[in-house]
């Protein structure tokens, strides 16, 4: 049964963010999703790139009240 | 009332005598009860094995008896627990001994793993580890040229040393006047290639001074242990002659055999240091499930913490300090000189220009550490 996890990783500046999203996908199973918290506006940018590289999927990616909601889900 | 620590890493050591201090009178006339439960009577200052590994310290500058820097009170012994029974109040060790607690604080740190990389233990040299560190320096020391890459790991204790590895082997390589002939490679998993971003737009012009060529978006998948090559998630690969690495790293295999906490990261309030869902259980450190710093510095903020709020939940039931992220680290830069990177949860560090004044200050705190767990800085 894929798990659905939230990671928040506000207000952090080190590992950071997409750091995290990379630990914890070494850990998913495939049809795992993940929900990262992140305050670091790089993110937004950095995540999908990176998800797009490796050939996850970008489930959403919105920013509400100053905090970007990034959605992804293993795939492979 | 007991207080058990287990784990006598950085964490443990400054935490244990920052509450034997505060409540020494309380000791010493039986009311409290404090004891440390290690796997080993040795204490090792981590942080010197990447000095190690290029010569400038020796293994035994940075191991003491764990015994010598306690407070007097505590009582020390050498028996790891395998079981965590909290709903008992109680943990179980090795040796079949029973100890209960009112109060926990767990710090049992994390571990190099190698196991998610095929081939990369067999290939790499690492300053992680002891025998690493001493293998390390052997093979700088005999290296005559080549291709030399540095891979990265996730997650990783020390987030600054990939950074501080490739200044120091800039330097060693150069000092040995055989720089010409290497071709330094820096590999890092995200987007530039520090995830501070201060410290990633410091860093980018000093590499270009020193040419070293680095690529982002980089995380091992398996080295072709054949052919000296890694080849990355991201569909990239880097031939190498000397492939050093930091290498990826899991909470205890203890942590995750009594449900504590996935990887073995135990799942910690950012602020209070609290097991989640506990009430008298702390964690502290690499132990912990935070999305902050695994170093030295972090456990030892954090322990500052804890130490107050035990002593503070023993004398008036209320915890009186918050962490709020403090880490301060030392940057080790070449030709003699360091920086330094200090922030928190909220304000990022400002990062200065290298000075032989803060590498004299940095190889001066690899003396005084030992003060440092003693909790007397």
């Amino acid at each position: 049964m894929p798990e659905e996890k939230i990671v928040d990783a506000r207000d952090t500046f080190c590992p950071g963010p997409l750091m995290e999203l990379i630990s914890f996908m070494k850990r998913a199973e495939i049809g795992d999703q993940l929900e990262l918290l992140s305050t670091d506006e790089g993110s937004a940018n950095d995540v999908p790139e990176w998800i797009s590289k490796v050939g996850h999927e970008l489930v959403s990616n919105e920013k509400i009240d100053d905090v970007w909601h990034i959605k992804v889900r293993k795939a492979k | 009332m007991k207080i058990l620590f287990v784990g006598g890493g950085m964490g443990g050591t400054i935490a244990a005598n920052n509450v034997a201090r505060r409540l020494s009178k309380e000791i010493r006339s039986g009311k409290v009860e404090i004891t440390m439960l290690s796997a080993t009577d040795q204490h090792w200052y981590q942080p010197g094995l990447l000095y190690v590994a290029f010569g400038k310290m020796a293994l035994t500058d940075i191991c003491r008896d764990q015994s010598s820097l306690l407070e007097p009170g505590i009582k020390f012994f050498v028996d790891p627990v395998e079981e965590f029974e909290l709903k008992q109040n109680q943990v179980r060790t090795k040796a079949g001994v029973v100890h209960s607690y009112d109060m926990l604080v767990i710090a049992t740190g994390c571990e190099a793993v190698y196991d998610e990389v095929p081939g990369l233990k067999e290939s790499s040299e690492t300053p992680y580890t002891r025998d690493g560190a001493v293998a390390m320096f052997k093979k700088l020391r005999d290296f005559e040229g080549g291709k030399v890459a540095v891979v990265v790991g996730v997650p990783h204790k020390c987030p600054i040393a990939p950074i501080e590895i490739t200044f120091m082997l800039h330097e060693f390589f150069e000092k040995r006047g055989i720089r010409d002939k290497v071709q330094l490679q820096y590999t890092y998993p995200i987007a530039r290639i520090h995830n501070i971003e201060n410290i990633a737009k410091w860093a980018i012009p000093e590499f270009e001074r020193m040419e070293v060529d680095y690529e982002t978006f980089f995380n091992m998948k398996e080295v072709d242990v054949d052919n000296k090559i890694v080849h990355s998630e991201e569909g990239t690969e880097k031939e190498f002659d000397l492939l050093v690495t930091v290498p990826p790293h899991r909470g205890l295999q203890v942590i995750e055999d009594n449900n504590l906490g996935e990887a073995g990261w135990i799942p910690t309030d950012r602020y209070s240091l609290m097991m989640n869902d506990q009430d008298n259980v702390f964690a502290l450190g690499d132990t912990t499930n935070l999305p902050i710093s695994k170093t030295g510095s972090t456990a030892h903020f954090e322990s500052e913490v804890i130490g107050e709020n035990i002593a503070s939940l023993y004398r008036t039931g209320t915890a009186t300090r918050e962490y709020d992220g403090k880490v301060y680290c030392f940057i080790e830069a070449d030709r003699g000189r360091a920086t330094n990177a200090c922030f928190n949860y909220i304000d990022p560090p400002e990062i200065k220009a290298p000075t032989k004044s803060m590498h004299m200050l940095k190889m001066s705190y690899n003396q005084w550490y030992w003060s440092s767990a003693r909790g007397l800085l």
